[in-house]
């Protein structure tokens, strides 16, 4: 057993210092070695205007495709390895083209079956003189149904990127349109209700002949287009606003959901449905299809003027 | 027939009409028009897997009053049902998790036309899950393609707008290369419903007649549905139009958006080819390739990412790399593991990204991870949520994560020739996640001294925990009760065929 040392001696031994920097009592630095604390950093607006201007100037450099050799080069490589694409993809589908069966064989396509039944039995089954109308109205009417809403969320997208948000006002551009053009308006008012009959006329005669919504409807938003580029907007806001899209897509589009559900349902539960066909070439028969070309038209006619409006101002 | 077998149609045509009907509503009343129909949605397509398992086989169903192949059908089996009920699962969620951002984000007369656009996506990832006609399901591809635009540019900042930009050009490149393929295949056949194109494709391959059309044709479909879903070297759109839009949007684009084409493409394999005559070509050792490197790259690009949101991003690159592996097997197993990796990422990457919102939130808005330092201890439940997120998508057990990499370790062990191939790049993929995941996890958990932003309370963002605390529970659910999910799965894709 060792001899125990007086507290003096003690304090002098290493165990001494170390628990009590183990107690925290004492830091051995403290007092020892010189401490500053480190300045806070500032930054003056000249450093930061000197800092973006470097910024800008690397940028500038990295980006200077006629010094920058290896932009250059990644910038050809791309044009060609693009075109290189695009002339591989095109060589392919011709070979492919060139091994599809000829045209006018028995065997092409292998099965003629469904394209048979529509020739043969299109006018009877959905009262339609227009084979082309009966098979998109009635045989392949939910696609179409799709195929009308494709239209409405393409111009609400449109809506979203191009309508002004509040606030921004000011940006809106119309104020700058030039004045009314004579010729133009005096040529308008001869056309405009041709080109609208015309349309009419097209979506009306859908199911008798060549037409239908989507051109008739292309039709009629044309010629508001036109009759829009004459007399201006202030004219065509009377009697077309937003709201007025806005009502005319809902009512369409409802009547054309909630029509041909009631035909889905019937068909697929296998009841009577109480539309009747009507005589083929009367221009009340064939069903659904009249009704259905108009609300296909009115959503498309809007649709087109929609656009135009809105790239020109942002809005309607 | 059976009321019930109405149900499909029910909700495709409910969710096409309540996009219409948001039109006209202010915005309050089409968000609660909007979350009304999801759940309707979603009861009526649990209600359908019940009545489906209980007969145990689907049924066809005619849209309009011609059979098919004349007129339009749609198609409802286990697998279907059990999609559409999750996906409005997932969908009602992240809706409800991204909402405060939305108000942020967005200005507040577009909210009713965001609305209108998450209505016809769903009617678009409805109709794609359950159509039985190719055109039917490229028209649907369209809508989606759109609304899948609107969404990531709703909210206008100029990366969103790029982001927008880029994704268009690509998605239509794909929607493109989709229909060119159709139409060689309607030239070939003649029919554009599935189980008629598949009747005809068997004798022709059975005759060896029109061999290149028919390899060109089904090259260019799955490339079109690989391009959308951002399969590795399509992956370019992915990163800026998952991280920079909305958050809503980007959990809802991660995790339904892509898998609805892929969903797609397992109808095209299964019920337009057929199983065996698409493993027989060259196509599924492409896809395969792809896919691992897809595994690689992707978790390569996360791990150099300074950006909480893309990191994330980067890592669904990654995770459809796993998917098309699955497919690149060529075998039951494979795809049943793919089927189930679908679900386990759509409900991980999802929580991911609304658990990231609530950290950058009480971190001044900055996704860097270095202002991210100590933010999982000031908004704990957020912190949690990303947590559990991680370790799913890293695979430990427990989690969704895990049970999916060890369905492709099973897969891939069954396969000869792609064996080493598949069980190295998992290995590696694993550890590469662990790498940026774990990263992050540590740093939101490093505690900082007198931080300069203020930690967040619960009542704060009741909505906002309550959606992850769902999120969570999802994840261990998909993870803990994986065997009645796989069986699912299995019943579910034996009835495509």
């Amino acid at each position: 057993m060792s001899k125990k040392k007086s507290s003096a001696a003690y304090q002098k031994t290493f165990a001494y210092r170390f628990f009590r920097w183990l107690r925290g009592e004492k830091d051995p630095y403290l007092g020892e070695l010189e401490m500053k604390p480190q300045e806070e950093y500032h930054v003056s607006e000249d450093a930061i205007l000197r800092r973006e201007k470097e910024h800008d100037s690397i940028l500038d450099k990295v980006y200077d495709s006629q010094h920058n050799k290896w932009l250059r080069l990644f910038h050809s490589l791309y044009e060609i390895t693009s075109v290189l694409f695009c002339l591989f993809l095109i060589a392919l589908l011709l070979v492919t083209v060139s091994y599809l069966p000829a045209v006018g064989t028995v065997t092409r396509p292998v099965n003629n079956e469904v394209a048979e039944r529509y020739i043969e039995n299109g006018l009877e089954e959905t009262g339609a003189i227009n084979i082309v109308a009966g098979m998109i109205l009635d045989y392949r009417a939910f696609d179409t149904l799709g195929e009308s809403h494709v239209l409405f969320v393409a111009t609400i997208t449109v809506l979203i990127l191009l309508r002004l948000n509040k606030g921004q006002e000011d940006t809106n551009d119309r104020i700058f349109e030039p004045k009314n053009d004579a010729i133009l308006q005096l040529v308008a008012t001869f056309l405009v209700p041709i080109i609208i009959i015309f349309g009419i006329y097209i979506i009306l005669n859908g199911h008798l002949g060549p037409g239908g919504g989507f051109s008739g409807g292309a039709v009629i938003g044309a010629g508001l287009v036109l009759y829009l580029n004459a007399f201006g907007f202030a004219k065509t806001e009377r009697f077309f606003t937003e709201k007025t899209y806005k009502w005319v897509c809902f009512f369409s589009l409802s009547f054309y959901c909630l029509a041909k559900s009631y035909s889905f349902y019937t068909g697929a539960n296998q009841l009577h449905s109480v539309i009747p066909k009507g005589t083929p070439g009367a221009i009340l028969s064939s069903g659904l299809i009249l009704p259905l070309n108009i609300a296909v038209g009115l959503v498309v006619a809007c649709t087109i003027y929609a656009f135009y409006a809105m790239f020109r101002k942002g809005g309607f | 027939m059976n009321f019930i077998c109405n149900f499909p149609f029910f909700s495709i045509l409910l969710s096409l009409f309540s996009g219409t009907i948001c039109s006209v509503l202010p915005a309050k009343a089409a968000k609660v028009v909007n979350r009304a129909v999801i759940i309707v949605i979603g009861l009526l397509s649990a209600i359908l897997l019940l009545y489906l398992l209980s007969v145990g086989e689907p049924f066809v169903y005619w849209m309009g009053h011609f059979p098919a192949p004349w007129g339009n059908e749609i198609r409802a089996g286990v697998l279907e049902a059990g999609m559409a009920m999750f996906f409005c699962i997932i969908m009602y969620l992240s809706m409800a998790g991204g909402a405060h951002k939305l108000y942020d984000e967005v200005d507040e007369s577009k909210h009713n036309l965001y609305y209108i656009l998450v209505n016809l996506l769903l009617s678009s990832l409805l109709a794609l899950v359950y159509t039985n006609d190719m055109f039917t399901a490229y028209v649907f591809v369209e809508i989606n393609t759109i609304s899948a635009c609107g969404l990531i540019m709703i909210r206008q900042v100029g990366r969103t707008i790029e982001a927008a930009v880029r994704y268009m050009i690509m998605s239509l490149l794909g929607s493109g290369l989709l229909l060119f393929g159709l139409c060689i295949m309607y030239d070939l056949t003649g029919h554009l419903l599935m189980s008629n194109i598949k009747a005809s494709v068997g004798p022709l391959v059975a005759n060896v007649e029109y061999q290149i059309p028919l390899i060109v044709s089904i090259a260019l479909m799955c490339v079109g549905l690989c391009i959308k879903s951002a399969l590795f070297p399509f992956h370019a759109w992915l990163p800026d139009a998952y991280g920079y839009s909305t958050v809503s949007s980007a959990a809802i684009l991660s995790s339904l958006v892509s898998k609805g084409y892929i969903f797609l493409l397992i109808k095209i394999i299964y019920r337009v080819i057929g199983f065996d005559i698409f493993n027989s070509t060259r196509i599924i050792d492409v896809l395969f390739v792809f896919g691992l490197m897809g595994m690689i790259f992707g978790s390569i690009s996360a791990i150099r990412e300074n950006d909480i949101r893309r990191m994330i991003a980067f890592s669904s690159v990654a995770q459809i790399g796993y998917i098309y592996m699955g497919f690149g097997m060529g075998t039951q197993t494979g795809m049943v593991a793919s089927v189930y990796h679908i679900l386990s990422h759509a409900a991980t990457k999802s929580l991911l990204f609304i658990a990231a919102i609530g950290l950058t939130e009480v971190s001044g808005g900055s996704r860097k991870f270095v202002d991210l330092t100590g933010a999982g201890y000031r908004n704990k439940w957020a912190g949690v949520a990303f947590t559990v997120g991680s370790l799913s998508m890293v695979g430990v057990p427990l989690f969704s994560g895990f049970i999916s990499k060890l369905l492709f370790a099973q897969a891939a062990v069954q396969v000869e020739g792609k064996m080493l191939a598949s069980l190295i790049v998992l290995g590696i993929s694993t550890v590469l996640n662990a790498i940026y995941f774990m990263k992050t996890v540590i740093r939101i958990y490093t505690s900082v001294k007198d931080s300069p932003y203020e930690s967040i309370t619960f009542g704060k963002m009741k909505i906002h925990a309550i959606t992850l605390m769902f999120f969570i529970l999802l994840n261990v659910i998909l993870g803990v009760s994986s065997q009645p999910i796989v069986d699912l799965i299995v019943q579910g894709l034996a009835m495509f065929s």
